[in-house]
């Protein structure tokens, strides 16, 4: 476990970030392209705040609006990955710690996951 | 206004938001919500719900270069993020049973302050002062690199830093924004941290933090995928220009320029606010 190291950790964080960044931004753009053709000529009414639809509000409702015909559903998911990409690198931090035998780091990094995973639950 | 001409509006606003967010070290969400709420009329719910969206984007894409680099310190990011976690979900708890108007009021105070704080000149405070007994039981001294030699450096004023983090934390799930501008003072004022390593582990929480109000701003319905989708894409497109343009020359003008535009906005911001207030 010896070449179990913060530089190699700090690496493969940095990897996992750009990756889940680039994801989420390319199925953003996907959605967004779809709702832009689909909903052109709908009125932009978002000055008064009436809220996202429900099925949009959670991770639950938003996989399950998910298909060709909802480019909405796509632009939220492409949002979850953006949301999920921090989340996943305190999950790796975790490992990382682990496997570095840090047991103070893996219940510093434990709660700082507990409170993400209940704030998106 | 329709679908196609809002879009490509939202679009260019968060992409010019995302570039002087950049270029000023404010953050592309602190500009994006009072431009959004100004200039188009946007509902601030909505307005914060997309900035902090796009925070963790343009976080996450700075944070894995910074990280590469070895400014950032991955320890002292973590155990501050248990009090940023905390406080962001305080704060966005609190947005949704705060009037728009005081919202608004609040967001131009933040705005002032950070535009003051980016104008002023940093002074690199004296390091390595003496080293909190915590901080050595937490490992939170570390090294980063600086003209070519290893620069050691102690950590101090954990507890108090830690305090400001949760008020940092706070800020940010009330408005929406990184509050990097708070997370820096708590880490290279009260902590004694060097700025270069502050400001880019002071980046590598912001998306944390603000992964932690998102869950909640989603679930109030905050997140409106029409808005969210430009801004979100405009913010990270911008915020990649102004990375770029950092290492040119001439930004201190344009630094001057920026703050000014964004000490105006930060008026407007509580004029407008008090306006609602009745």
């Amino acid at each position: 476990m010896s070449n179990w190291n913060d530089q190699r950790l700090e690496r493969i964080i940095s990897v996992l970030l750009r990756t889940g960044v680039i994801l989420s931004a390319a199925v953003v753009l996907l959605g967004g392209a779809c709702h832009l053709v689909r909903h052109a000529d709908d009125p932009a009414s978002y000055h008064v705040f009436q809220g996202a639809m429900p099925e949009y509000r959670s991770v639950r409702g938003i996989v399950h609006a998910m298909g060709p015909s909802n480019c909405r559903a796509i632009i939220q998911f492409g949002l979850l990955i953006l949301i999920a990409t921090p989340i996943a690198r305190v999950a790796f931090s975790l490992v990382g710690f682990a496997m570095e035998r840090d047991r103070t780091y893996v219940v510093i990094t434990g709660i700082v996951l507990a409170v993400l995973l209940l704030a998106l639950a | 206004m329709t679908i196609l001409e809002f879009t490509p509006l939202v679009f260019v606003i968060s992409m010019a938001a995302g570039y002087l967010g950049a270029l000023t070290g404010l953050g592309g969400g602190v500009v994006v919500t009072p431009a959004l709420t100004l200039l188009l009329g946007v509902d601030i719910r909505y307005a914060i719900g997309a900035s902090l969206v796009s925070v963790i984007a343009t976080s996450s894409g700075a944070a894995a270069a910074f990280v590469r680099e070895g400014y950032s310190n991955i320890r002292i990011g973590m155990f501050l993020e248990i009090a940023t976690t905390f406080g962001a979900m305080l704060g966005a708890f609190l947005s949704s049973r705060t009037p728009t108007s005081i919202l608004s009021i609040i967001f131009g105070l933040v705005l002032l302050h950070s535009a003051w704080q980016s104008s002023q000149r940093h002074s690199e405070s004296p390091t390595n002062a003496a080293p909190d007994p915590l901080a050595s039981r937490l490992k939170l001294s570390g090294s980063y690199p600086e003209h070519g030699a290893t620069q050691q450096y102690n950590v101090s004023s954990v507890k108090a830093g830690f305090g400001l983090m949760f008020g940092a934390g706070a800020i940010s799930g009330l408005l929406g924004i990184g509050s990097g501008a708070l997370k820096v003072i708590a880490m290279d004022q009260v902590m004694r941290i060097p700025f270069k390593v502050s400001t880019t582990t002071s980046n590598f929480m912001i998306g944390v933090t603000a992964a932690a109000s998102a869950g909640i701003y989603l679930s109030r319905g905050y997140v409106e995928p029409g808005i969210a989708m430009p801004v979100m894409l405009g913010v990270l497109a911008g915020s990649l220009f102004g990375a770029k343009h950092l290492i040119g020359a001439r930004v201190r003008v344009l630094r001057w320029t920026f703050a000014i535009v964004v000490a105006v906005m930060a008026v407007e911001m509580i004029v407008s606010g008090m306006g609602k207030l009745k």
